[in-house]
């Protein structure tokens, strides 16, 4: 029983974190908001240079070889950043996907995206929509008990415009053909679960990650507005709503970890860790962007001021990969299942 | 990171279990805030003692079995799960024993801590005055330094267990030029001392919980004193203290809770009329796990080497509010019942939510306010400005 980090695995992250505050400036996602795509292949290519794409691949598929549980540092920080290229999608959800998969015509990705020179989308059943899909090779797609993996050429999409300028998402119509399968029976149903539950858990460590940066943001900026003559900042009604907003993401933190290792480790309770990470963190997320918005006043209210970079992220994501109700009924499940297994004793 | 417990921890487990199984009094001892119940709960202790199960993490001869926080833990999980009694020592054990351990002299340690550990001597808090409650710097009471003893004048006040306890500690001015949180000094008192007037103050149960403590020349030779002259308020807010900050309440007590309300729910789902109310049994289950995690967390930061960040100021308003909630959800459920003393012919399966409910109130108050904790986390954790 250990449940902290390694030295290694918290230097990568910080490597990270300074990777992208460097990187991912507000100017910079700014500018995307104006480009066709929204996307940089430029800073692309450097999380691929990173490795990051292929976290979750073997060494010796030339990935580095880590886990889930390395990687939840990573989302986290995604979040932090508010970075809007698909990181997660590809290297936490598809990766995995296409690995388990091991269909002779998926293979070939798996060694592109680790290149940063392809990416996949996910269209799961629990998802209205597919993100990132224009910028994608391949989706792999859930559908009647299947995986079927479409070119993104051979797909119809329709794009959506959604609350974050930062994201990209599309309405997919897609009629099943028997070609595209690359999975079926037991897998398929298996890889439904695991995808959902990698989803949801990437949501979860974004949403840690944004709390945390909203509230960031909210320090500097109370603490340099003054009225009354004095720092906002420094007062009771502003200062409680930020230590409210703390004590969510400080207990969201555990949850989320934890879930990340249930997956790594196959635990057999991983949908019911990964649902109360879910709910955990965004409940922090959005407090966070509540919060953020009022103690900023009519600043938090407009396009100029920086928060709602983060706020519509946190907005946008929450209903993604399973709504809040979805992941309550899998806690419901498991907490009224046996009274004599949950609680003291039995979290582990 | 492996979340998975040891053999050795399985092993502990079960040797808890069954000591725990064996010797659990099988009727619930009166409260420790009676005399007859006080002296109960110190039979328990040394019966406990004698397990040498007092405290799991003190070394061997102090009372303890030298093992580790991850070990505390399971001992508290099953602690809970044996509804075995409150410890009535706790302001010894989890609160003056960790400081204890940090600031003592040798002495002062073999004194102390197996007294402690065995329930022979009960400790009272003495943290607040009447006019030092959340400003616990402005304390007045004095202590004057008479080269190999102190005289101690003034009053503490809200002294938990000090009605029926056998020691009290806190901090009193020794420099009397001093403010504020200079000048203080860290001291024990026999509450048999020559001088000290002990005036019992019943708390919302009608139980004399706390007390006022008079001081009115008390004499206590300079041994009593824990840290340096002058230090105390450092003593008090030590790195013994976050420790305080991760024991005083363990995980266990609010998953038992929790369990028993998932329980309580379903023994009366038929008659519960408000639909929301499964989601506050749902919600109080996941916060109970979130605790748990987050302690797990933090045992094993410092089982290797780390510190408890200003982070931990985030968990006593935390378990505060989930046991307020929690006990809040159980009067909802028990609707028209709940108000009922378990004892009246119509409170059926009322159990002891009532007393858990008035006691719950007190938890976002003691051991600093919760909003004195929210201007903790903002100023010392997120770095916002100070008034």
């Amino acid at each position: 029983m250990n449940f902290s980090f390694s030295e290694d695995q918290l230097l990568f992250r910080d490597s990270v974190r300074d990777f992208l505050s460097n990187e991912v400036t507000t100017d910079l996602i700014r500018s995307l908001w104006e480009t066709d795509t929204g996307r940089s292949q430029t800073l692309w290519s450097q999380l691929a240079e990173l490795g990051l794409t292929g976290m979750l691949v073997p060494e010796e598929h030339g990935g580095l070889g880590m886990n889930e549980e390395d990687f939840i540092l990573i989302a986290e920080e995604c979040g932090r950043a508010a970075l809007p290229e698909p990181l997660i999608e590809n290297a936490m959800i598809a990766v995995p996907l296409l690995q388990a998969i091991n269909h002779e015509s998926t293979n070939p990705y798996l060694g592109k995206i680790l290149s940063g020179e392809a990416k996949a989308s996910i269209a799961h059943p629990v998802n209205l929509l597919v993100s990132d899909a224009h910028v994608s090779d391949l989706i792999l797609v859930f559908i009647d008990k299947e995986i079927h993996a479409v070119k993104t050429a051979d797909a119809e999409l329709i794009e959506q415009e959604g609350v974050d300028p930062s994201r990209k998402i599309f309405k997919l119509n897609y009629k099943a053909k028997t070609e595209n399968c690359v999975a079926n029976g037991d897998l398929a149903e298996r890889l439904l679960q695991e995808t959902l539950n990698r989803g949801a858990l990437a949501v979860a460590a974004q949403h840690l990650g944004l709390a945390q940066a909203m509230v960031g943001q909210c320090v500097e900026y109370t603490s340099e507005r003054k009225q009354f003559g004095q720092a906002i900042g420094s007062f009771q009604a502003v200062k409680h709503h930020m230590a409210n907003v703390a004590v969510k993401y400080e207990f969201a933190k555990a949850v989320v970890y934890r879930a990340a290792n249930s997956i790594a480790n196959q635990h057999p309770d991983a949908a019911v860790h990964v649902a109360h990470a879910k709910i955990a963190a965004s409940d922090a997320a959005l407090l966070a962007a509540k919060h953020g918005i009022q103690v900023h006043g009519a600043m938090g209210y407009t396009w100029e001021v920086n928060l709602h970079i983060w706020m519509k992220r946190a907005w946008a994501l929450d209903k993604t990969w399973g709504s809040l109700g979805y992941h309550k009924k899998v806690i419901e499940k498991k907490v009224f299942a046996d009274t004599n297994k949950i609680g003291a004793g039995y979290s582990f | 990171m492996d979340l998975a417990y040891t053999q050795e921890h399985k092993a502990f487990r079960e040797e808890v279990r069954s000591w725990l199984a064996a010797n659990v009094p099988k009727e619930p001892l009166k409260t420790f805030d009676t005399a007859e119940g006080f002296q109960q709960h110190r039979e328990w202790e040394a019966t406990m003692n004698k397990g040498r199960w007092g405290m799991v993490t003190w070394p061997e001869e102090l009372g303890g079995r030298g093992l580790d926080l991850i070990q505390w833990l399971i001992f508290e999980e099953e602690y809970y799960r044996a509804q075995a009694p409150t410890r009535v020592n706790q302001n010894g054990i989890f609160l003056l024993g960790p400081t204890l351990m940090e600031y003592g002299t040798e002495e002062q340690k073999a004194r102390y801590l197996p007294k402690m550990a065995s329930g022979e001597e009960i400790w009272a808090q003495g943290w607040s005055e009447p006019g030092a409650g959340s400003d616990m710097a402005a304390i007045r009471s004095k202590a004057e330094n008479k080269g190999d003893h102190y005289i101690i004048n003034g009053q503490k006040t809200w002294s938990t267990r000090a009605a029926f306890a056998d020691w009290t500690f806190g901090m009193f001015r020794t420099d009397p030029e001093s403010s504020r949180h200079k000048g203080l000094t860290f001291i024990f008192v026999p509450l048999n001392a020559e001088g000290v007037t002990v005036r019992p103050i019943p708390q919302l149960n009608g139980h004399p919980g706390f007390a006022e403590i008079f001081f009115d020349n008390v004499k206590v030779p300079v041994e009593n004193r824990l840290g340096d002259e002058g230090a105390g308020w450092n003593v008090a807010m030590s790195t013994a203290g976050f420790e305080r900050g991760l024991m005083l309440r363990s995980p266990a007590r609010f998953q038992e809770t929790a369990r028993r309300l998932v329980k309580l729910y379903q023994e009366n789902e038929k008659e519960i009329d408000d639909p929301l109310i499964k989601g506050q049994v749902l919600k109080a289950y996941m916060d109970a796990e979130a605790y748990t995690l987050n302690t797990y967390m933090t045992a094993s930061r410092l089982i290797n080497g780390g510190s408890i960040g200003p982070e931990t100021s985030t968990n006593k308003i935390f378990w505060s509010e989930l046991d307020q909630n929690m006990h809040e959800t159980a009067m909802s459920i028990l609707g028209a019942r709940a108000e009922l003393e378990p004892h009246c012919s119509e409170a059926r399966g009322v159990g002891s939510w009532l007393d858990g409910f008035l006691f719950s109130q007190s938890g976002l108050i003691y051991a600093g306010t919760n909003e004195i904790q929210r201007n903790i986390i903002a100023e010392r954790m997120l770095g916002m400005p100070r008034a």
